[in-house]
């Protein structure tokens, strides 16, 4: 990290024109309909706002990479714990489920827990090795006792449109802030054993906690019915079929040359789009206050030269452990937006590709340590991201061309969709030699 | 108590397996811990050269086949893996050409390497979707087993079957062969010296004249054809997937750092603990138990964890390696 700092002064103007740029990338592709661009609102404010989702990822990851130089190579993993806080908060409880199993699985949980807890402190007390596998192995097979029958119990109950232990019912905007608490709670497990250790560790402890979360809520069908997927998650903003219903909204749409249905899409974007907003600006100025506090500048002095903090007597592993969970917490609510926005919990869709590496390429990309850095990455890589879906095989298409029909050209054509990980991992590359500060420097 | 049938069981499903898988973890291991004590970074694109290395392999071998090319009763990809693993060292010393060299002469910090292998991962995987797409891809061929189930029975006279399948053996072979000249290489030659100097104290290294950009590439090599035979090893073991070879990244650093970085035996002895751990923590152990305890009938299937959190196995011993000793088994590189 220090050792790639450059000296350059950035313009004070280069930030503003990025950002109108970008902005204009997102009128261009509501007006304009040609080769590039869809020319539907609908399409644009879908990208934009998954891109707000993004940077808010961005700026939790901005904040362990950009603040603290520690790599999260887990971030799928915060995300989809965040994801799961609308399921078990917002859902409506399911009938019988809590009846089926309810207790014993929090009993079954707790003793898990407790089993953890006893052996640290069996092992602290005693610090024989022996004592700490028998409490660890008694542990098990308590849990297992109490977990397996609940389990079953909770999974049989109305098992094809339910059989999972259903949520409290509670507004789904609470969800997101029990996201962050998850992400958080499951970063101060992993930092504490990975941190204060070389810095790789960490990347790869991260890496296996991300693997493990999706696995659970991929296979443990009680939590979010797994593969099964949870659909029709609530909504903070109206439905587009009421909205199509209510005749004021339709003379409304009317009045501004819309028709109701495609009004109506656009109207519960932009519901989400102001929503997400007040999320993501509300952050960055925590953020921007913490970081000009006396504590944003020892967490840069740590940053910098960690022997020289440590000489001045900063408890940097300590320090270090309390951004990894104020920046996965950021992740963790900004998967719970993710959730509330798809109003659908597919735990298949968590590829690491995806939803690690490529956050990492918004946040090198706009500039690592600058929060309106990490903002302006995360949507324009986003951007790009959803249009090269398009431009890869139209780019492809028109390079093959003039080659005869034949299967090297049907397979190119079909691999084309492909390309944007070439690209992606090149921007990456190019951003990090040639501009290791990014697009908006740290000042 | 049927103690035979229990073995042939516990043989079968347990300790078969997790030698060939142990010996495949241990090739990758061996990579990893290559590469992190030359040029001192966790290469994330490991998983990812991995599965470039074994499909150009597969691609050569279907080319074989279709010329009519086989090895007999071994599968044609023996054959093919030559080119397999030169197209994997042009291609990693071509990214050390283009990624890695820049920071080295920078001397930036271990975690920008690690970024920029992320970005070679993207570039690596991207590369084996264009080639060879997403999809599963069975390459086997020649014979299938060197024991099958039925023979044994026949032979044995045991109610329990016990499985052999050549490609399980090949693994262990090939991998005691590479092993076996990778020692070699590295205590008896003077290149392999040369390279243990340097991993040792790179500035006297360096004053001793050893040239660290010769060192560099001979590790890439390596590391190139130990991945790629790991990766073609694992293929004909189970299938190739890409994403799959993504996500052995996990087992196989957890198998390096066990064994503590840096150190060959380590990862070698890493990659079976971490395989072996595995296996018998997914299986259902109902069957061995129901020969050992006859008349005992458990409600489960005494399997301790899903096969689906394998990889929170390789998690675990990671974590408990990382709260005890940090430095791995055979005290690795702590900094």
């Amino acid at each position: 990290m220090s050792s790639n700092r450059q000296a350059a002064a950035a313009s004070p103007w280069r930030a503003p024109i990025l950002f109108a740029v970008l902005a204009l990338l997102f009128v261009l592709e509501g007006t304009v309909r040609n080769g590039m661009f869809s020319g539907s609102w609908n399409t644009s404010l879908a990208i934009l706002n998954m891109g707000l989702i993004s940077a808010i990822t961005a700026l939790g990851v901005n904040m362990q990479w950009g603040y603290a130089g520690l790599f999260n190579a887990g971030v799928v993993g915060f995300l989809a714990l965040g994801g799961l806080a609308p399921v078990l908060v917002s859902l409506p409880p399911v009938e019988g489920a809590w009846a089926a199993g309810g207790p014993r699985l929090i009993l079954a949980l707790l003793v898990g827990l407790g089993t953890l807890a006893l052996a640290k402190i069996a092992y602290t007390r005693t610090g024989r090795a022996w004592t700490v596998a028998l409490v660890l192995l008694a542990g098990f097979v308590a849990y297992r006792w109490l977990f397996d029958p609940a389990v079953t119990a909770i999974e049989a109950n109305n098992s094809a449109r339910a059989g999972n232990i259903g949520g409290l019912g509670l507004p789904i905007l609470l969800s997101w802030i029990v996201g962050g608490a998850f992400a958080a709670a499951a970063a101060w497990a992993v930092g504490k054993v990975a941190l204060g250790l070389r810095s790789d560790y960490l990347a790869i402890a991260t890496l296996g906690i991300g693997e493990i979360i999706v696995a659970v809520l991929r296979n443990e069908n009680w939590l979010a019915r797994g593969v099964m997927n949870v659909t029709s998650i609530p909504r903070p903003v109206p439905y587009e079929i009421d909205l199509q219903q209510n005749p004021a909204f339709v003379d409304f749409a009317a009045s501004w040359g819309f028709d109701a249905a495609e009004a109506s899409g656009i109207w519960v974007k932009l519901c989400y789009m102001s929503l997400f907003l007040v999320v993501l600006l509300a952050i960055i100025l925590l953020a921007e206050l913490a970081l000009k506090s006396p504590w944003g500048r020892m967490m840069r002095a740590i940053r910098d030269n960690e022997t020289a903090a440590e000489a001045m007597g900063k408890d940097v592993t300590a320090r270090h452990l309390q951004i990894f969970i104020l920046g996965s917490a950021v992740i963790g609510v900004a998967g719970a937006m993710m959730i509330t926005l798809d109003g659908l919990m597919a735990p298949n869709s968590y590829n690491p590709l995806r939803y690690t590496f490529l956050i990492w390429v918004m946040v090198v990309v706009g500039g690592s340590g600058n929060n309106w850095g990490a903002v302006l990455g995360a949507v324009l890589i986003w951007f790009l991201w959803i249009k090269a879906e398009v431009w890869g095989p139209n780019l492809i298409g028109a390079l093959v061309g003039p080659l005869p029909d034949g299967d090297v050209k049907s397979h190119l054509l079909n691999s084309a969709a492909h390309m944007r990980f070439i690209a992606m991992g090149l921007v990456l590359l190019l951003v990090l030699r040639f501009a290791p500060r990014g697009l908006v420097p740290e000042r | 108590m049927d103690i035979l049938n229990a073995l042939v069981a516990f043989l079968n499903f347990v300790f078969i397996p997790a030698a060939a898988y142990g010996a495949q973890l241990a090739l990758g291991a061996l990579g990893v811990t290559l590469i992190y004590g030359i040029l001192r970074f966790s290469n994330f694109a490991h998983g990812d050269t991995m599965a470039f290395g074994t499909a150009i392999t597969i691609l050569t071998t279907w080319g074989l086949q279709s010329l009519g090319i086989s090895l007999g009763v071994l599968p044609t990809a023996l054959l093919a893996l030559p080119v397999g693993i030169a197209a994997t060292a042009l291609l990693v010393l071509g990214t050390d050409r283009v990624v890695y060299r820049f920071y080295r002469a920078q001397k930036a910090a271990p975690i920008i390497f690690v970024m920029a292998s992320v970005g070679v991962m993207f570039i690596m995987n991207g590369l084996t979707r264009l080639i060879i797409g997403v999809d599963d891809q069975r390459f086997d061929d020649g014979a299938r087993f060197i024991i099958n189930v039925r023979d044994f029975r026949e032979w044995t006279g045991l109610a329990e079957g016990l499985a052999l399948r050549s490609t399980q053996v090949l693994t262990l072979v090939v991998t005691a062969i590479v092993c076996g000249a990778l020692f070699w290489f590295l205590n008896r030659t003077k290149k392999g010296k040369a390279m243990r100097a340097y991993s040792d104290n790179e500035d006297l290294a360096l004053l001793s004249g050893i040239d660290p950009e010769r060192v560099v590439r001979m590790t890439w090599i390596i590391a190139a054809a130990l991945i790629t035979i790991a990766g073609v090893l694992y293929g004909l073991d189970k299938s190739f997937r890409p994403f799959n070879y993504f996500q052995l990244l996990l087992p196989i650093f957890a198998a390096a750092i066990v064994g503590g970085l840096g150190s060959p035996l380590g990862a070698i002895a890493g990659g079976f603990l971490v395989a072996f751990s595995e296996v018998a923590v997914t299986y259902p152990w109902v069957k061995v138990a129901g020969y050992l305890a006859p008349g005992w009938q458990p409600d489960g299937l005494l399997q301790l964890l899903g096969t689906e959190y394998k990889f929170a196995v390789s998690f675990v011993i990671l974590i408990v390696v990382l709260l005890f000793r940090p430095t791995g088994l055979f005290r690795g590189k702590s900094v």
